[in-house]
């Protein structure tokens, strides 16, 4: 294996550990402030992968809309709600908890075995890719050009939750006769 | 390519989906519940990016951005439901909505 390699793997792992372990932690904490701290740390390891994977704009938006903007909304809202309430971590019968790990741990189970056959076959080349591959430019083309249709209709379901978000988040005024208006 | 083969994306890709969805199913508390949400889009959006490394095609780039788009959409609907929870002064707890209007 050569120097460069091995830093790859290097980097790989310390993005799984962190991205595997922040997942946990997201599912783990009773305090959804942490929670949604654990969420930015998981999606900053998986913004390191997309970047081994050559998705450089990927990436950058990772990191910017996601890790940034959604996430400032969602401390805003944890904030709001107030976070130090007492909910119960998990709750139903203890057999629907059973059942959902069980679940989880099957559909885990399935991929891993489907990935590991496949790992030797299919998956074990790669194509060969440009300099360009996964810049801004490259994907600003194919979003003007083969995807128009995909990023007008983006536009259009961000433009409805918008308004569907303002008209959930509105409170009903009311005069001072108490009149809905 | 150097460093781990795709397969290694994958794993790690459906481990944060299965974690996302264990999330979604054990906890009652609706914010967490969407945080596990984002982990299960995360997980896809990562298998996603390992596909199209693969097959050298920037279609699933694209389509990974669209995902981000769509969970951008679905936090704020989301959020919006919490807040009208809040603001309402209904308990923020899953099991206890089980009525839509009140």
């Amino acid at each position: 294996m050569s120097a460069g390699n091995i830093l790859v793997w290097i980097v790989w792992f310390a993005a799984a550990v962190g991205c595997i372990g922040s997942a946990l932690a997201v599912v783990a904490f009773r305090n959804a402030l942490f929670s949604a701290l654990a969420l930015i740390g998981n999606l900053i390891s998986l913004a390191v992968f997309y970047l081994l994977l050559s998705a450089e704009f990927v990436a950058a938006a990772q990191v910017l809309i996601y890790a940034g903007a959604v996430m400032v909304m969602f401390l805003f809202v944890i904030a709001y709600v107030g976070w130090d309430k007492d909910i119960a971590w998990t709750g139903g019968p203890s057999w629907q908890t059973l059942g959902g790990v069980v679940a989880a741990a099957a559909l885990l189970t399935e991929l891993l075995v489907v990935i590991a056959l496949g790992a030797s076959n299919e998956l074990a080349h790669s194509n060969h890719v440009s300099a360009d591959f996964g810049s801004p430019a490259s994907i600003g083309r194919l979003f003007m050009s083969n995807h128009l249709l995909a990023f007008e209709v983006i536009s259009v379901v961000l433009l409805v939750a918008a308004i569907g978000g303002v008209i959930l988040g509105a409170q009903k005024r009311r005069d001072r006769k108490g009149v809905k208006r | 390519m150097l460093g781990p083969g795709i397969a290694w994306y994958l794993a790690a890709g459906s481990a944060v989906f299965a974690i996302g969805m264990a999330g979604v199913m054990l906890r009652r508390n609706p914010l967490i519940m969407l945080l596990s949400l984002e982990l299960m889009l995360n997980g896809a959006n990562l298998v996603l990016i390992a596909f199209a490394r693969r097959h050298g095609s920037l279609d699933g780039q694209v389509f990974a951005l669209a995902v981000m788009a769509v969970a951008a959409a679905e936090v704020v609907v989301g959020l919006g439901l919490v807040v009208a929870m809040a603001r309402r002064k209904i308990e923020i707890d899953a099991d206890l909505l089980s009525r839509l209007r009140k």
